[in-house]
């Protein structure tokens, strides 16, 4: 879902926003030459394995995975409708030369209407044309960028690059830590990933290093294409950090179309992994037609002393179904949880987390803000579960929902689960409404309703906001903006 | 300055303002007195634009503009201040935040530049000393977790940093101690000028004992029904309302 169909090193997104006519139901690319059979079969399976050179393990952890998923059913338990997708209806490898050749050659040729989002983002020019997916050769200064950067943190041993190079390159780690977080038959939409993943990021943090620069795919600026099932995993070793930003508020158009990502996390002892989301993919047209289902899967899981920490900001797809989770293994381990999830016109979003206590003194904290407008739909759902090992455990849950006109709706649903005595959970919820009084008093001090809507917002999300690295955090408040703009008055 | 001229509101139908007419020079301090259910609130709420009052009847001429047609924010442009009897809370946003905004707002309905931040912070601190606040209180969420004394005090505080020509004290006294009452009065007359003026709607005798209006005016059933000066205050605080409004009946 969220990560390289919008990010800045990924041509896709906006590749797939030109050519959306030609799209049907998600990921076909219309270039036929360079495309594997229509469908989904273990043949399929083996020509990506092969198409991508991958080494033998990875056929094996596809086909299982690809057997696993024939025997579930396509869940539609969240809070929100969609049709059944039909997954013999879809191309599910594309070469990337095909696609590079479809690229725009320069910004002439990017759709207007998402040049004025980009102008209204303050993204600059040059910026603009990475995110939009125009030819490298253009952007050469960008690339030499990303490549002293990459050089930088080789230096220190960290391992930052696309999930192909990485099985190319760090095979072992790779099969190390691949599907021990997520298994590959974890869930009806991971097991398609796992059994058809095209790409995705891999970064890996040796013992004890702290590393520099928040790492995003932007330093990765030549990697090649990733499709719609893209997987993640990140492996912070001992004592080690590191920051990680998904997304990017570019924005990804194109018809009602699936993602089914994967994320995983793995903080070994003492480590401490910090995971920053911004979401905005394409949310569909005002009367909810299209935009993009966004089911994915994000866990990570933190051994003793560890720490993970997922911030999110959703503010795009037609429909959001993602619970990033955290599985406290190790003693002392902490995990958390901020999130703010918009949702207007149409969309539907049910996200939340999971925190799942095993270790003792094992802490969780879970901020939720829902922030609703238009005729959508925003659910909270959220677990807290305490095993019987996990001895003074500690939870705290605050969700929110704040409400934007009468047609709208906000839904919390927090499970919690204690078998340990001495565990401690609290939750607070709270609903509110941006109402009448609030934006009178705004314009009473000449401040006009837009912008006070704006400022209300900000202040309701801030502390979530405030776990952001701060230019995401500049991002995080433009998009915000622009997506609930016109919601009031 | 402000001119009402035979000013007719209702609430959902019902008449709450039956001709109301007051005329505001700059300079000068008026005070509305009156019952409960008179119309005091409807009046601020009438002259500051909000919704859901209908104006039946009459005009509002502010510094020559028809003041009726302008929306809320372009009143504030103007010059026109409402200290609000129930200050709301803005969670999560700073006064900081908050006061740039309106400050932003009103520079940019004038064709100014934004303000820049050191200019901000160094008039933000004036005037909280002036309201003798904490200046931690510029970094609190506006109005979150405020106490009543504190919320009137930080209306006071808004006014002196936006600096309008005629500001309304939508009983800013109830609620406030003595002491409270005294540094928001005094921090009102600080701020009094030639240029300037306000309206005191009150209950109370106590803060026109600081701001010496130049008219009092006893507002009963929708109209002023009795206009003087400080001494009307005195004899309303003696006898009550009964003795004035059994004369209009």
């Amino acid at each position: 879902m969220q990560t390289q169909n919008h990010l800045p090193d990924d041509p896709q997104a906006v590749l797939e926003a030109h050519l959306e006519k030609e799209y049907k139901w998600g990921f076909e690319v219309p270039l036929e030459e360079e495309l594997a059979p229509k469908g989904l079969s273990e043949d399929i399976i083996e020509y990506i394995w092969q198409k991508k050179n991958e080494p033998p393990f990875m056929l094996d952890f596809r086909m299982r995975a690809y057997r696993a998923w024939k025997t579930m059913k396509e869940p539609h338990w969240l809070n929100g409708h969609y049709d059944p997708i039909d997954y013999q209806d879809a191309y599910y490898y594309a070469s990337p030369k095909a696609l590079s050749e479809k690229q725009p050659k320069s910004l002439d040729e990017i759709d207007p209407e998402i040049k004025r989002m980009f102008e209204r983002l303050g993204i600059p020019l040059e910026e603009q044309a990475i995110l939009a997916g125009v030819a490298v050769d253009a952007v050469l200064d960008s690339v030499s960028v990303a490549t002293t950067y990459k050089e930088r943190l080789a230096k220190m041993g960290i391992i930052f690059c696309s999930m192909s190079e990485a099985l190319q390159n760090h095979p072992d780690l790779v099969k190390k830590y691949l599907g021990t977080v997520v298994p590959y038959n974890d869930n009806f939409f991971a097991a398609l990933n796992s059994a058809v993943f095209s790409d995705g990021s891999f970064v890996y943090i040796p013992k004890g290093v702290r590393c520099p620069v928040e790492l995003s795919t932007y330093f990765r600026i030549n990697a090649r294409k990733t499709g719609q099932f893209e997987r993640t995993l990140i492996v912070a070793d001992e004592g080690a950090y590191v920051s990680y930003l998904e997304g990017c508020t570019a924005p990804a158009r194109s018809e009602h179309q699936l993602h089914a990502a994967v994320v995983e996390l793995i903080a070994l002892p003492g480590s401490y992994i910090k995971y920053s989301t911004i979401q905005n993919w394409y949310p569909g047209d005002k009367e909810g037609r299209g935009g993009v289902l966004n089911f994915v899967t994000k866990r990570g899981i933190a051994h003793e002393n560890a720490k993970i920490s997922w911030t999110q900001l959703e503010t795009g797809a037609a429909i959001t179904w993602k619970y990033p989770s955290v599985i406290l293994k190790g003693d002392n381990s902490v995990g958390e949880f901020y999130s703010v999830a918009v949702t207007n016109k149409y969309q539907q979003a049910d996200t939340g987390t999971k925190m799942i206590h095993i270790g003792k003194n094992t802490r969780s904290r879970i901020v939720s803000k829902g922030i609703s407008a238009g005729k959508s739909n925003n659910t909270y759902r959220g677990l807290v579960q305490v095993l019987p090992s996990a001895e003074n455990a500690r939870n705290f849950s605050q969700c929110d929902s704040l409400l934007i006109g009468s047609q709208c709706g906000a839904h919390t649903f927090p499970y919690i689960e204690t078998k340990n005595p001495t565990a401690i959970v609290e939750h607070e919820a709270t609903t509110s409404r941006i109402g009448e009084e609030i934006l009178f008093y705004c314009n009473q001090r000449g401040i006009p309703t837009q912008e006070a809507v704006e400022l209300i917002i900000n202040g309701y999300c801030q502390e979530v906001l405030a776990q952001m690295p701060l230019e995401f955090a500049v991002e995080a408040r433009k998009l915000l903006a622009i997506s609930l703009e016109g919601s009031v008055g | 300055m402000l001119e009402i001229r035979n000013l007719h509101a209702s609430v959902d139908g019902k008449p709450i303002l039956k001709g109301l007419s007051l005329t505001i020079n700059p300079g000068e301090i008026h005070a509305i007195m009156g019952p409960n259910g008179a119309g005091k609130s409807t009046l601020a709420a009438v002259l500051a634009g909000k919704e859901g009052y209908e104006v039946t009847a009459g005009e509002v001429l502010f510094e020559g503009q028809d003041l009726l047609a302008l929306s809320p924010e372009e009143r504030s442009h103007a010059g026109l201040f409402l200290a609000f009897q129930y200050p709301v809370e803005i969670p999560g946003v700073s006064m900081v935040q908050f006061l740039r905004a309106a400050l932003n707002a009103h520079r940019a309905a004038k064709g100014e530049e934004p303000i820049d931040t050191a200019q901000l912070m160094s008039l933000l601190r004036e005037k909280a000393a002036l309201l003798k606040l904490d200046p931690a209180f510029l970094t609190r969420s506006v109005n979150e977790g405020f106490s009543g004394g504190e919320r009137k005090r930080a209306e006071i505080f808004q006014m002196a940093v936006l600096n309008p020509r005629l500001a309304i004290l939508d009983e800013t006294d109830s609620g406030l101690d003595i002491d409270a009452l005294r540094i928001v009065a005094e921090a009102v007359m600080s701020l009094h000028r030639p240029d300037n003026a306000f309206l005191v709607i009150t209950h109370y005798h106590r803060i026109l004992q600081y701001l010496t209006p130049n008219f009092v005016h006893i507002l009963a059933d929708g109209r002023i029904v009795r206009t003087g000066g400080p001494e009307l205050a005195l004899a309303l605080e003696e006898k009550g309302y009964e003795p004035f409004l059994s004369q209009v009946v």
